[in-house]
């Protein structure tokens, strides 16, 4: 035995409270990138992680670093009251897609149009998962959910939002990325977005956002399975994968 | 009253435009970055106070200002706070409502600002001063009981103050670095294990444990902290109850009412929460009349007639809708009393 390597951990930034998501959820894995990218990054002792309403609210019970809990939608004004004040601290939110697209669109653009140096990891799963599965912005077309049996009516409740296309429009932010998790290669190259985004506020450039595209496979009534290929098949036609934004 | 933020050792501003409290927002924008401070004019009032009390959890001294309908708007933001434990000093230039009202000076958000505004459990210091003086001596005080009971604080101003000129002398700057530590503060997890600023205890029992504790804090603040000014009551007969512009305007009815052989008092309280019951409930049995005087439709009368219940009379005279009353129509309301 003496010669084995140990060549998987939990990363060091995770304390040892069990996560809360659903079986086969992919909240599960953006947590433990992002803790993996904290340890690469050496900047548990920095970092600040302001959660959301939402699946992952106590998810300062799982980082090994300062956290705080910021209103529905207001994540990205409360980062930057942190950032401005105490520059040298990295100062992340996590938000999924009513936090960040629906009540709090004002807070998220206007962060990002001014170039806030924060890193914004937004979880795009198409639906209102802590509240039982309600439409969100980003539902596509068709897609039946708790508070749209038939599905979504354009006509109705118009078209899902592209976020991350929204958000590069603007001139400040430096890195706008949208990735999925659906297998091992992408899981790879979301990894690598996340530590880029992280990157960038290390080296104090400026404002990132990261689109993840997530399953729920609980409120969207599938297996995890399933679920992963309806993201391969179908989610990716309405939300391109790629990077908007990646300035120099 | 932004000066005197400064000089408290504010060091983050955010602000959102609004008549009549614009001139902070201005002198922030060209102050407070001189000295080091964080300055944003946020896209909303939401924002503003989400910025607080992201400022505020780093642990420096934060302040945000607006004018009634921003106010409604900072409702969830301060309710947050207070559920987090974050200090932090907002200040309301109120002007007449409801709705979008007009940019005259009143006072009805004293509901607003003393019952709650926001939903839970919570209580916020609110501070209502009549001069421009005491708006300085009373936001120098706000940063104070906001560090030291870790709650929210509201100078509870108005038009008339927000738009007055008036000569006063500015107190000595307060060295924010000297200030004592906060040591649940956000800073990094550097040595220590994380500190969490969180408003959200899923447990009915840890929400209930935690609220409790809050409760006995409020229960300090009463016990330690209620400041009012008595003027002329030792020999009064009737007395007048009036807050922030409208207690100014009394000063002058109390002289007018005395060289006309009324014996006439005045009781201006400062702390609009914690409100001052007792000395009300004292001088109750000395007076015949306790003649409340507010810009609303009679808001902080019920809090006098708390304090008094049967032991006098308790009529109320307000102007509503921007309407300042002047001391001749102060001084009617005290006559129609006495006789």
């Amino acid at each position: 035995m003496d010669n084995m390597v140990k060549v998987f951990e939990r990363p060091r930034s995770l304390t040892d409270a069990q996560f809360s998501y659903c079986p086969g959820c992919h909240h599960g894995l953006v947590t433990r990138i992002i803790a993996h990218t904290i340890d690469e990054l050496g900047i548990q002792d920095r970092a600040v992680v302001v959660t959301p309403v939402g699946c992952s609210v106590i998810m300062y019970e799982w980082f090994r670093c300062d956290g705080i809990q910021a209103a529905h939608g207001r994540a990205c004004a409360v980062a930057t009251g942190i950032k401005r004040v105490n520059p040298n601290l990295i100062v992340f939110t996590y938000q999924g897609d009513g936090d960040l697209a629906a009540i709090g669109t004002a807070e998220s653009i206007h962060a990002a149009n001014r170039g806030e140096n924060i890193t914004v990891v937004f979880i795009n799963n198409q639906i209102y998962g802590m509240t039982g599965g309600q439409m969100a912005p980003t539902t596509v077309v068709g897609q039946r959910t708790t508070s749209c049996p038939n599905g979504r009516n354009a006509q109705i409740a118009g078209y899902p939002i592209r976020f991350a296309e929204v958000i590069a429009q603007l001139d400040a932010p430096v890195y706008v990325t949208r990735q999925a998790l659906y297998d091992q290669k992408r899981i790879m190259a979301a990894s690598r977005a996340i530590k880029k985004a992280f990157q960038c506020q290390v080296e104090g450039r400026g404002y990132s956002l990261v689109e993840i595209l997530t399953n729920c496979p609980t409120n969207w009534r599938m297996s995890p399975v399933e679920a992963n290929s309806h993201l391969m098949n179908e989610v990716i036609r309405t939300f391109p994968l790629g990077d908007f934004v990646d300035r120099d | 009253m932004a000066e005197a933020a400064i000089r408290a050792g504010c060091r983050a501003y955010f602000g959102y435009p609004i008549t009549p409290q614009n001139e902070i927002l201005e002198y922030m924008a060209g102050h407070i970055p001189a000295v080091g401070g964080a300055f944003i004019q946020a896209e909303s009032e939401i924002a503003a106070i989400n910025m607080c009390y992201g400022a505020s959890a780093a642990g420096v001294r934060t302040m945000t200002s607006s004018s009634s309908p921003g106010i409604s708007l900072k409702m969830e933001g301060i309710s947050y706070l207070a559920g987090a434990d974050l200090p932090c000093v907002i200040i309301n230039v109120a002007r007449g409502g409801p709705g979008l009202g007009n940019i005259a000076p009143a006072q009805g958000d004293y509901f607003q600002a003393t019952k709650g505004g926001g939903h839970g459990d919570y209580r916020m210091i609110v501070l209502g001063p009549a001069t421009i003086a005491e708006a300085i001596e009373l936001v120098m005080l706000a940063f104070d009981l906001a560090d030291k009971y870790r709650v929210p604080v509201m100078v509870l101003s108005d038009g008339m103050l927000g738009q007055m000129m008036e000569p006063i002398m500015l107190p000595e700057p307060v060295d924010p670095t000297l200030l004592p530590a906060k040591p649940w503060a956000l800073s990094g997890a550097r040595g220590r294990d994380p500190n969490v600023v969180t408003s959200y205890f899923i447990d009915p029992g840890d929400l209930n444990r935690i609220n409790t504790q809050r409760q006995s804090r409020y229960h300090q603040i009463e016990e330690n902290e209620i400041r009012y000014r008595e003027t002329e009551t030792s020999d009064a007969t009737i007395i007048i109850v009036a807050y922030g512009a409208v207690a100014r305007i009394a000063r002058t009815v109390v002289v007018m009412a005395r060289s006309q052989g009324i014996k006439l008092g005045l009781v201006q309280p400062i702390t609009l929460w914690p409100f001052p019951y007792a000395p009300l409930r004292a001088l109750s049995s000395q007076v015949n009349t306790i003649l409340t005087v507010e810009m609303s439709a009679g808001q902080m009368v019920e809090d006098v007639r708390l304090a008094v219940a049967d032991r006098a009379k308790t009529p109320f005279y307000g102007e509503l809708g921007g309407l300042v009353p002047t001391p001749k129509d102060i001084l009617r309301e005290v006559k129609r009393n006495v006789s």
